[in-house]
């Protein structure tokens, strides 16, 4: 696993994350205002990038929408096994895909064999 | 079941006795793990559901209230008034140690001490419908920063059952039948060896009495 508690000045104590929200401009301006990161793009090639960026730094949380993240799922999967980032698909403006909820789907499935929910 | 290529020998059937005793405690720890991780795991994963239908739900909301804010708003004006946000939020992780998988927690800090300061404009030149938006989604904020922290939990946990499951699978259906049948096949041939020893000195001793007698038993 990846995750480490960082080294400051007082020993090793909790570092301090941060969150970033991934997806076209229209659906994640809002959450500039909560204080949220943003990193608006649509292009698979630089969400890529910037997916690879953010991991690699000390993002735990990556909000992305449903519409950017089905461009690039082989991504996505990489990080699945990693405690962060947390790769968390939110719905857009084009509205709900459900694969949000597909992927708790297969969570279940993955762990019990079947989708037992519902 | 096959029988593991060893050679039937005394030591061997000692280790492998040894591997058995081992490969059963293995196998019930295993089995104990994976059952409480499981049931740890349902419940989490149905909170999981319940959390991000009612997220989805929450951002879609907020996203009408956004497309009606851009529809009666001009593209640069909303651009300005989000251009710098006055908030700042900031997150500290602990791990938690579920059944050996680390789970995340998360503990959110803001920049500024009030958690309403997040209209980052003036209200004069903007729409109210801006407001909303923002607004619906601070207020489900907490939901979707506790999606986040849930549903990795979902993820690592249904890795680390699945892993849990083929090992206590491969122990109960290989490693322990053919230890069980390998003990098996050496306990028979040892067996096997010795009576063949003991017919094979009977005739021995009835040879050398012919020899030394001069009669036939």
């Amino acid at each position: 696993m990846n995750f480490h508690l960082r080294q400051s000045e007082k020993g090793f104590e909790s570092f301090m994350y941060r969150i970033a929200v991934m997806g076209d401009k229209d659906s994640i301006y809002g959450f500039a205002a909560l204080g949220l990161e943003i990193y608006p793009t649509e292009d698979p090639d630089t969400a890529v990038d910037t997916l690879k960026k953010l991991a690699h730094n000390d993002y735990a949380v990556i909000y992305i929408t449903e519409a950017l993240a089905a461009k690039i799922p082989d991504e996505i999967e990489k990080y699945r096994d990693r405690i962060t980032p947390a790769i968390i698909l939110i719905p857009g403006i084009f509205g709900n895909t459900g694969m949000g909820i597909n992927n708790v789907k297969r969570a279940v499935e993955k762990a019990v064999g079947s989708d037992i929910l519902n | 079941m096959a029988v593991l290529s060893v050679n039937p020998t005394r030591m061997e059937l000692t280790n492998l006795k040894r591997k058995l005793v081992t490969a059963l405690r293995g196998h019930k720890l295993l089995k104990d793990k994976r059952d409480e991780l499981m049931r740890q795991f349902l419940e989490l994963v149905r909170e999981n559901n319940a959390l991000r239908i009612e997220v989805e739900n929450a951002i879609n909301e907020a996203n009408k209230h956004m497309a009606i804010a851009r529809s009666v708003m001009q593209n640069e004006v909303i651009d300005v008034a989000l251009m710098m946000p006055k908030q700042e939020l900031q997150l500290e992780i602990e791990q938690r140690n579920v059944m050996s998988v680390m789970i995340p927690s998360f503990n959110t800090k803001l920049r500024t001490s009030d958690e309403n300061d997040i209209y980052s404009y003036g209200y004069a030149f903007t729409s109210c419908d801006l407001d909303d938006a923002i607004k619906s989604l601070s207020d489900v904020f907490p939901k979707i920063l506790r999606l986040a922290e849930v549903e990795k939990s979902c993820q690592l946990m249904a890795i680390e059952i699945e892993k849990t499951r083929r090992r206590v699978n491969a122990l109960e259906h290989v490693m322990i039948p053919g230890y069980q049948e390998t003990i098996k096949y050496i306990t028979m041939k040892l067996d096997e060896n010795e009576r063949s020893t003991t017919t094979r000195l009977m005739k021995v001793k009835d040879m050398m009495l012919a020899e030394a007698h001069g009669y036939e038993r």
